[in-house]
């Protein structure tokens, strides 16, 4: 079937079966931000912006995004590009597999939370995964970005 | 220094934290078919019948592949420089399945779910057999895992198939039962690790096409090209001539792509079809289908006097490779070449045992590739000896540890080129608070914190063995290429190596461009991994740049008219000594390359060392455990590491947190189960836990940097000796918290509380 999302900001129209899902509709599409690393929604990888909220697209059926607004980091590139020079600033970039997906709940939270804690930084960010960080230097990098201690 | 030794960003760094494509998957050219795999639901069996006739008619299915239809020449999936040091157990399909997972069939279909619906449509009559699947009971239980004539070794490394034997290995200095004797506190203890599973976030694949000249491209998320096309040329029986293998960005290795379990695939569906092809593994595919950490069983012997004096070690040890020998021998042999070299004032010193092959998942190559098994396992002996000699662990390791010009009973001839492992100890007592908090706190209600530490060593590259090669080219406009055949995955090395010629040539790190890791182009290497990039391909790089900044200093003088003693070379430009008259490198490399000249520079080395100049880490974690339950969080863990040099604080720092995080993972929370027949529980991150950012207390890291004389600007390696300390420290802080001591991992709370009842 078709769906009509608004993604980025513009209208577009995909096909997709029923029992697609989003992650590999987007990717399907040119989305090549999208990255999955467990088909159990556990990671934090496939993260995107269903209507400004962050969803894990690896685990939400295209068909639900119908009429709604999608954001991929490719949309956001001149904000993801800010705080990715704060993680390449702590060398915790690392592989960057993971960092699409990281990006994008931190730019979330950067507009739900005010002023976090450090508790409230982890709790907001422990769907996302990394392997070869050890999310140290991810914190640093977070904490520069939001101006917190 | 101007480059080295700057926290310079990762080159790469905007392009994969930004979502752009580079990695394998995203590079993916046009209408490849998508090649799944039909795998082995028993853990020993024998294919009876397989009849594809009804997946083969499918609309869109392009080819099925069983065992009858491939090449029948055996290999090894291990990545390592030939002649490998790992069995030719393996046929790309074999009517023998030896593990929950190996592969019975390929399909390609020209979609996903075309190629999943045929992999349903084969039917396979299996003959059952009885598995082994208790690596200890290997040896005697009368089953055999691999009876075929045809496994062979490139040399020997003590097989014995009809005992499930891989390699037997037998190292001993000195005589270890007289000087136990001798001793007058002996301590002994055995100790079990866990098949640890690499767990990068990039799962295993790889896509093949053929070129203009028919010849197979295999574009890999792997760590070795160079193995990965020799292993293809003998797999497939084809000539490596007709192979190329490229690495795009690669989501994380840790080692499991040192071992090429994709690539024949769809190398094989590309010749057998002309068409191109894609593999992808899943999460599932990647934990049960291409390898781990090698499970051992390890008993330390460990003797002293009474001053404390360490007189004697004996190591004894099984290991378990599962189904198929990749990286067997070796992994095991770490177990006591990077822990026994440590301690030197012993007078004797043993380690043997056995590598077997059991009908699991097969083991291969993970950061610290032995090295963390034979840590914990020595380690948690000499805090067991400490505690027996009523003495302080870091004054008993200060006083018997390895000191830089020293030598040892394991490497007798090679005197310690470089080592501040004592001072990194001071220092990691330091920031932890050790003379304050050790061993135990009450914290008031039920829970108790408890200090432990642990040292270790690893190596920088294979000595004798690892050799790379480096070019670096000045370009006709007059910036430079370096080429090198190491594969960054994620590290950093492409950047690190390329801060080294950038220093050497008094340039900036944006004005050398890193060509890296393609077969047609890039000089040998034998790829990233046991820790040999920095140490290795560093000195390749630097060699090479200082041929090439000589030969540059000459054409900049001939070009000015003065002997090339009468020049100098400086950054951007070759100048007169004393005298303002210079010409630019732009000048030169223009003159060079396309005007009468006709001689464009270029710097080539190569570089392999004699030795392998161990790094070092003190490690020290300080734990909370409930008394009640049995929970034990960690609250901090202090690693202190020397690796010579650092090249990029920023880099090595992340390295060092990374290791002690998935070290972390190995010692508390990464737990592995098989079920009775062998199928493997813990197969996604829903059952095997990785730590979240909520489960670590704080990673504080420091370095005591030493200067390695045989490496590039005095640096060694840090990539995998980072692993290895947590599993030890954390075990003795929760033993001195508790009084149990979890000599099985992962310390769980279960076996804490059950360790507290009895």
């Amino acid at each position: 079937m078709q769906i009509n999302v608004v993604i980025n900001g513009k209208s577009r129209s995909f096909e997709t079966d029923n029992n697609e899902f989003l992650a590999d509709t987007l990717r399907k599409h040119g989305f090549l931000s999208i990255r999955q690393a467990c088909n159990t929604s556990c990671c934090g990888l496939c993260t995107v912006w269903l209507d400004e909220k962050p969803v894990l697209s690896c685990s939400l059926l295209s068909v639900k995004a119908d009429g709604r607004k999608i954001t991929t980091i490719e949309g956001l590139s001149q904000e993801a590009e800010e705080f990715a020079k704060l993680l390449m600033a702590e060398g915790s970039d690392q592989c960057g597999f993971c960092s699409p997906g990281f990006i994008m709940t931190v730019l979330a939270m950067k507009r739900e939370l005010q002023n976090p804690t450090e508790e409230e930084i982890l709790h907001y960010l422990t769907g996302n995964l990394c392997r070869c960080t050890g999310y140290m230097g991810q914190l640093r990098a977070v904490k520069n970005y939001l101006g917190v201690k | 220094m101007k480059v080295v030794g700057k926290a310079i960003p990762k080159i790469d760094g905007l392009a994969i934290t930004t979502g752009k494509p580079v990695y394998t998957e995203d590079l993916v050219v046009r209408d490849a078919l998508v090649v799944k795999i039909l795998r082995s639901p028993y853990a020993f069996a024998r294919i009876k019948s397989i009849d594809v006739s009804k997946a083969q008619q499918l609309d869109g299915v392009e080819c099925v592949l069983t065992y009858k239809d491939v090449p029948d020449a055996r290999f090894t999936l291990a990545g390592q420089t030939y002649p490998e040091p790992s069995p030719y157990d393996r046929l790309i399909l074999d009517q023998t399945l030896r593990y929950v997972g190996d592969e019975v069939a390929i399909i390609a279909a020209v979609d996903e779910k075309t190629a999943l619906k045929a992999v349903k449509l084969i039917k396979v009559e299996y003959e059952i057999l009885e598995p082994v699947l208790d690596f200890e009971k290997a040896g005697e239980s009368g089953i055999i895992i691999h009876p075929e004539d045809d496994v062979h070794c490139n040399f020997d490394i003590g097989m014995d198939k009809d005992k499930n034997l891989v390699s037997r290995q037998y190292t001993e200095m000195g005589n270890v039962e007289e000087e136990l004797k001798k001793c007058e506190i002996v301590v002994e203890e055995t100790y079990y690790t866990q098949a640890q599973a690499q767990a990068m976030m990039e799962t295993h694949r790889s896509f093949t096409y053929q070129d203009h000249l028919s010849r197979i491209v295999v574009v890999s998320s792997t760590q070795i090209p160079f193995h990965v096309r020799r292993m293809l040329s003998i797999a497939l029986k084809i000539p490596s001539t007709k192979i190329r293998v490229i690495k795009p960005r690669i989501g994380g290795g840790f080692g499991a792509k040192q071992t090429a379990c994709t690539e024949i695939f769809p190398a094989l569906v590309t010749m057998k079809t002309g068409k191109p092809a894609i593999i992808v593994y899943d999460r599932t595919e990647t934990f049960s289908c291409s390898t781990s950490r090698h499970p051992m069983k390890v008993t330390v012997k460990m003797g002293a006097d009474k001053e404390g004096f360490i007189r004697a070690i004996d190591i004894q040890g099984i290991s378990d490779t599962g189904a198929y020998g990749e990286h067997a021998s070796t992994v095991f042999s770490l177990v006591g070449d990077k822990t026994l070299p440590l301690y030197n004032k012993t007078r004797a010193v043993r380690f043997m045992g056995d590598v077997v092959y059991t009908n699991k998942t097969p083991a291969g190559a993970l950061r610290g590739y032995g090295a963390t098994q034979g840590t914990f396992a020595v380690e948690s002996t000499i805090n067991k000896l400490a505690e027996k000699l009523n003495m302080d662990p870091s004054q008993l390791r200060l006083m018997n540890l390895i000191k830089e010009g020293e030598n040892s009973l394991y490497h007798y001839e090679h005197m310690l080129g470089s080592s501040t492992l004592h001072k990194c100890i001071e220092t990691g007592k330091r920031m932890i608070g050790w003379d304050e908090k050790y061993p135990r706190r009450e914290m008031g209600g039920s829970k108790v914190r408890g200090l432990g530490m642990s040292v270790t060593m690893q190596g920088s590259g294979i000595a004798g063995i690892d050799t790379a090669s480096a070019e670096v080219r000045l370009n006709d406009d007059g910036n430079y290429t370096l080429l090198i055949g190491s594969t960054d995955m994620g590290t950093g090395s492409d950047t690190i190596l390329a801060q080294m010629a950038a220093e050497i040539l008094e340039t900036s790190v944006a004005n050398v461009t890193v060509n890296a890791a393609d077969t047609d182009t890039s000089p040998f290497d034998p790829g990233s991994y046991a820790s040999s990039t920095t140490y290795v391909t560093g000195m390749a790089v630097v060699k090479a740049s200082e041929e090439l900044k000589e030969k540059i200093l000459e054409s900049g003088a001939l070009l000015l008219g003065v002997p090339a003693e009468n020049a100098e070379f400086s950054g951007d430009k070759v100048k007169v000594v004393n005298k303002d008259e210079f010409i630019s490198i732009k000048k030169i490399a223009e003159k060079m390359v396309v005007a009468k000249w006709k001689h464009q520079l270029s710097g080539f080395a190569t570089f392999g060392s004699p030795v392998s100049p161990p790094p070092f880490i003190a490690g020290f974690a300080e734990v909370e455990v409930d008394m009640d339950t049995g929970k034990v969080q960690l609250i901090d863990f202090v690693a202190v590491a020397d690796c010579g040099t650092v090249i990029n604080p920023s880099l090595a720092r992340t390295q060092v947190e990374g290791g002690i995080y998935m070290g972390i993972g190995l010692a508390l929370y990464e737990d592995v189960r098989y079920d009775y027949k062998g199928r493997l529980q813990t197969n996604t991150f829903m059952q095997y836990k990785l730590p979240t950012r909520r489960d670590l207390g704080k990673i504080r890291v420091a370095f005591e940097e030493s200067y390695e004389p045989t490496g590039p600007f005095g640096a060694k390696s840090i990539g995998e000796v980072v692993v290895n300390t947590p599993a030890p420290a954390i075990m003795d802080a929760v033993y001195n918290a508790t009084g149990v001591r979890i000599t099985k991992l992962p310390i769980t709370p279960e076996k804490i509380y059950m360790g507290l009842k009895k």
